[in-house]
């Protein structure tokens, strides 16, 4: 039971590192319509700048979470107005494959700065777990770290999308962009501003993430980024609570699946389950199906 | 004195020229009226004053300055307003939120008078005002339509085929609402396939067809013409 327990944190933890990235996926798919696959690589983007900046300048581990978190919003910001902004009249398929092109483009990008030796990401928590029931349940403070760092994040999205000005013209233009604009909504802006905070999003997920899986190469963020754009479909992409639960069901569903079954098999899983998931809900489990009247 | 001045606007999709030389005026004060059949380019010409097409030449003058190039955000600050066809109410918002988002380039403290203002007009948005606005029937939608766009307190309102899908006893509510709005100062250009209504309200009217001006008059004047008569009223 407490091993099954151990499981559980393991996968909740896990879990909402994957729904803190699934989080930029939603959003910026809700109101720009793309899937935006270079996402994960911003993540590998912000753990490399927290890594140089707390072990080669030796900047308390504060600082450099905050020097990523200032570094890919200003990325984000940048890869919107550069890459995606000239194709916003362009077919998805164009806007899609540029994506992939700005994955590539960061990850060598990243492997001719900081080569492609593997980084050993600094561990800024105590290594020493919290132990219950004497010593049989042990709960890392980075697990309790992340779980907060998730909750505190979504209740700042919902209270930002919900009660100001600027989140509630992100819904507007998530619905529809051209009376958004005659609203007087600047819907560039807004689409600018959705890149941005995604973007910070993912410098957190890719500290939070190399503090539990140390091992930093220029690939590191595609695998969680997949994952995470796996649970941004799980949840209902588009849907700010669906990438919580997707996030939070796919690693619980990882780890239950090495742990029980095959360690081998645990990718295979959590993708199987995806499919399944869309067989029988095909806009995920919280996808949007509201009925209006005419 | 005019207060929207358009000058000879050709507007194009792609290769398609669907406005062709279209130039019309609005004085303040005025309810003006385009009206034509359908694609004859008429909401392609509302789209184009509030900036969301471009004219490919021709001008499009608002109080006295050009629009050339102004995005569509920066018009609604001018003081214009536009109820799209369609309605484009936000369907996932409340109705509160909806009318809050009309009041997007007016300051904060503004949205609660101007809330309280749309309310007065139309009690069943009140009534309704923390419904998702995609659960309002479609005449309540028309409602709410009008009144996040008179939350930017407009100096000119445009009203594309506010009709459009209703039934006739909303339709006669609705020009009603028209008449009100105008007799409290609102100047109004208002785009309609229901020609009979339309020009029974403007004060003066256009006739679009094709994407070009064939007729141009007083309401009364072109209600009586044998060619509207004959081609729009069913005479």
């Amino acid at each position: 039971m407490l091993i099954f327990l151990n499981h559980l944190i393991n996968g909740i933890s896990l879990g909402s590192v994957y729904a803190i990235i699934a989080l930029g996926y939603t959003m910026v798919y809700g109101i720009a319509k793309m899937l935006n696959f270079a996402h994960g690589d911003v993540i590998m983007v912000g753990a490399y700048i927290c890594f140089f900046s707390v072990s080669s300048f030796q900047l308390p581990p504060a600082v450099g979470v905050l020097l990523a978190v200032i570094a890919c919003t200003a990325l984000g910001i940048v890869i919107e107005r550069l890459a995606y902004k000239p194709l916003r009249q362009a077919t998805s398929l164009a806007v899609l494959i540029t994506a992939i092109g700005v994955s590539y483009f960061l990850q060598n990008g990243a492997q001719l700065l900081w080569t492609s030796n593997i980084k050993m990401f600094p561990s800024f928590f105590s290594s020493e777990p919290i132990a219950l029931f004497g010593g049989e349940l042990k709960i890392t403070i980075a697990a309790i770290v992340t779980v907060l760092a998730c909750v505190v994040i979504m209740l700042g999205l919902t209270w930002f999308t919900g009660q100001t000005k600027m989140g509630k013209a992100m819904r507007a233009c998530s619905e529809d962009k051209g009376a958004a604009q005659l609203m007087g909504i600047n819907v560039n802006a807004t689409i600018s501003m959705t890149f941005a905070i995604g973007s910070a999003l993912a410098a957190i997920a890719g500290v939070l993430f190399c503090s539990v899986y140390p091992t930093l190469t220029p690939t590191t963020g595609s695998m969680p980024g997949i994952k995470a754009f796996t649970a941004a479909v799980f949840g209902g992409i588009g849907s700010i609570p669906g990438a919580l639960l997707g996030g939070v069901l796919l690693g619980i569903i990882e780890i239950f699946a090495g742990a029980y079954i095959s360690t081998q098999m645990s990718n295979a899983i959590v993708f199987a389950v995806l499919i399944v998931v869309l067989l029988v809900r095909p806009t995920g489990l919280l996808g949007k199906q509201i009925r209006e009247k005419v | 004195m005019a207060m929207l001045k358009v000058d000879d606007i050709h507007v194009y999709y792609g290769s398609i020229h669907a406005v062709k030389g279209v130039s019309f005026e609005v004085n303040e004060g005025e309810i003006v009226t385009l009206i034509g059949a359908n694609g004859a380019g008429k909401s392609t010409v509302l789209n184009t004053v509030s900036g969301l097409l471009h004219p490919r030449t021709g001008s499009v003058q608002f109080m006295d300055q050009d629009l050339k190039g102004v995005a569509p955000h920066k018009v609604v600050e001018r003081g214009l307003a536009q109820v799209p066809e369609g309605r484009r109410i936000f369907l996932q918002m409340t109705v509160e939120e909806n009318l809050e988002m009309g009041a997007y380039t007016q300051p904060g403290s503004a949205v609660a008078p101007g809330t309280a203002d749309v309310y007065k007009r139309f009690p069943r948005l009140e009534e309704r005002r923390r419904q998702v606005a995609g659960t309002l029937s479609g005449g309540e939608q028309q409602m709410l339509a009008m009144g996040r766009a008179l939350m930017s307190s407009p100096k000119l309102l445009m009203l594309d085929e506010p009709s459009m899908g209703l039934a006739p006893i909303l339709v006669e509510q609705i020009f009603d609402i028209i008449k009100e709005l105008h007799a409290a100062g609102t100047t109004i250009l208002l785009v309609e396939q229901n020609a009979q209504a339309a020009l029974s309200v403007a004060d003066r009217a256009y006739v679009l067809e094709t994407g070009r001006i064939s007729l141009s008059g007083t309401g009364a004047e072109l209600m009586a013409s044998d060619k509207v008569q004959k081609a729009y009223l069913g005479g």
